[in-house]
């Protein structure tokens, strides 16, 4: 008879899985919705492709990177295989973490976040990225990097043993998906017409309401993003965790509205989706240990960052659509640094801990875009930037009958 | 016969089309259309950037005078657009050579 908490711990974690999962549905709405029409198609088909190459190279290397085990307690970097080995008997169950899931329950809710961070990135550099160019580095970045830096933390490396805190990712899984962006969106260049002259000529998204679904998607897969970051069902600490969740997404909202509201007397829906997940990004380092209060707070600073750093990257020409830079690696950062001020940390280990993740991350996936630009080169021509990505690379529209007039097919008459 | 064709605000459409319908006209053809002119476009502000999007959008309505009426149609048509603001839009008259209905295959004005 299987121990009924056992059962109950393995049966969250899995349920939380799920809702990461659908995450994926969440970024691939928001980004097409934030972008033009004519790259559509292109955007779905890298967070389709995404996921997947995500899921299987974190089971081929990712996994073991990240969880090398305990030989590698305190160390840099540690490897325990090729592919997965199930520990026999109970040791891959029960007592596989002291009755709160199985080795397979560990694997697949950690696959989840592993192809999270590069999803991050393919916000960023929409609309003027070759395809394929970009999956390889996908490839790169999710099998090498993210779980290199990973295991500092979550794998027992050295920054655990400094006593670096980071719940359920802001720095480990947002900021390092933000530094991807930054990195990619430094070597590509602004999309053709954004910056002119005559100032900032805006590329608006062209559907709210999918970028509204994809909102709100995130949002509740946040619940099992955090929630499953217990990693067990314990009632307290998971029942906390849903607050501060929450308390931190509302705040962002609220205070993004507010403040770019303030700043531009306009009431920018996109930019207010961008507050409720700056405010989830900012609660996520520290859920687990925030009061209440303490939530509220750090997702109101979230959301009020929110509007300023979107300006400020559009001053530095660093072209981002969906403010995935914002949301990821400006309030990551802000909430592994209030982990420090409002949580459980110390802000000097949490300093060194984004510091090193950071140069890290930034210098690998810079690396790898600027081997790709001097070699195939990352961007796509001028030609496929005004035509769109989907016709000209997926030679398919995302609306076919409006776009391509098939007018006999669409209207009816009498 | 005279093809007019009457560039109007989209907001002016439902008046005019009412407007012409009272003096018996129900038969024309319109479009969405998008035009630069003198009046001041749409101004968009997206997350923080102010710009100005140039063009104005319009309906453009196209429909076949017979000669005796051609002076009714224009006047109700101009009438019903009007607002007095810049923007209100313009009505050009062109000669008609023939027309053949395609149903019946009869000629010019029997085929209105």
């Amino acid at each position: 008879m299987t121990n009924p908490a056992f059962i109950t711990n393995n049966l969250w974690i899995l349920i939380s899985t799920m809702m990461v999962f659908i995450m994926h549905l969440g970024f691939a709405t928001l980004e097409a919705g934030l972008a033009q029409q004519k790259n559509t198609v292109n955007i779905l088909f890298k967070n389709v492709i995404i996921v997947c190459i995500g899921i299987l190279c974190y089971y081929a290397v990712g996994f073991n990177l990240m969880y090398p085990g305990a030989d590698f307690a305190g160390k840099y970097f540690g490897f325990g295989g090729f592919g997965l080995s199930l520990p026999e008997g109970a040791a891959g169950l029960e007592e596989y973490a002291s009755g709160k899931y199985t080795y397979y329950t560990d694997f697949i809710f950690q696959a989840m976040f592993a192809a999270t961070c590069a999803t991050i990135v393919s916000g960023a550099v929409a609309e003027r990225i070759k395809l394929l160019p970009f999956l390889v580095f996908v490839l790169l970045f999710v099998t090498i990097s993210y779980p290199i830096t990973g295991m500092w933390k979550w794998g027992g490396g050295w920054l655990h043993e400094l006593g670096f805190v980071d719940f359920a990712g802001s720095t480990l899984v947002h900021s390092v998906g933000g530094w991807g962006a930054l990195a990619g969106i430094m070597i590509l260049g602004a999309r053709k017409g954004k910056y002119t002259e005559k100032g900032i000529r805006p590329i608006p998204g062209h559907n709210m309401p999918l970028a509204t679904i994809g909102a709100f998607l995130l949002w509740f897969g946040w619940f099992g993003f955090n929630g499953g970051s217990v990693l067990s069902a314990d009632p307290g600490a998971v029942s906390l965790v849903f607050v501060t969740t929450c308390l931190g997404a509302a705040s962002g909202a609220l205070a993004t509205f507010v403040v770019s509201y303030l700043k531009f007397k306009s009431l920018d829906h996109s930019m207010v989706l961008n507050g409720i997940l700056g405010g989830l990004v900012s609660i996520t380092a520290g859920a687990d240990g925030f009061t209440p209060g303490g939530a509220i707070i750090v997702g109101l600073i979230a959301g009020a960052l929110v509007p300023f750093s979107v300006v400020l990257f559009d001053k530095l020409k660093l072209d981002d659509p969906v403010g995935a830079t914002t949301v990821h690696l400006v309030c990551g950062i802000w909430g592994t640094l209030a982990v420090g001020i409002f949580g459980t940390g110390n802000l000097v280990s949490q300093l060194i801990g984004i510091g090193a993740i950071g140069v890290f991350t930034f210098a690998f996936a810079y690396f790898i875009f600027f081997i790709i630009n001097k070699t195939v080169g990352l961007r796509v021509n001028e030609d496929m930037e005004s035509k769109g990505l989907d016709v000209t690379e997926h030679e398919m529209s995302a609306y076919q009958n409006v776009e391509r007039g098939n007018f006999a097919l669409m209207t009816s008459d009498l | 016969m005279k093809k007019v064709e009457a560039i109007v605000r989209s907001s002016k459409f439902d008046a005019v089309k009412n407007e012409l319908s009272k003096i018996g006209i129900n038969f024309f053809t319109f479009f969405e259309v998008k035009g630069y002119g003198r009046q001041a476009s749409e101004h968009v502000v997206y997350r923080g950037a102010e710009y100005d999007i140039g063009y104005i959008a319009r309906i453009k309505i196209e429909l076949i005078a017979e000669d005796t009426q051609l002076k009714r149609i224009c006047d109700t048509i101009k009438n019903a657009a009007y607002t007095g603001e810049i923007g209100d839009g313009k009505i050009f008259i062109t000669h008609i050579d023939e027309i053949i209905s395609i149903r019946t295959g009869n000629i010019n004005e029997s085929a209105l």
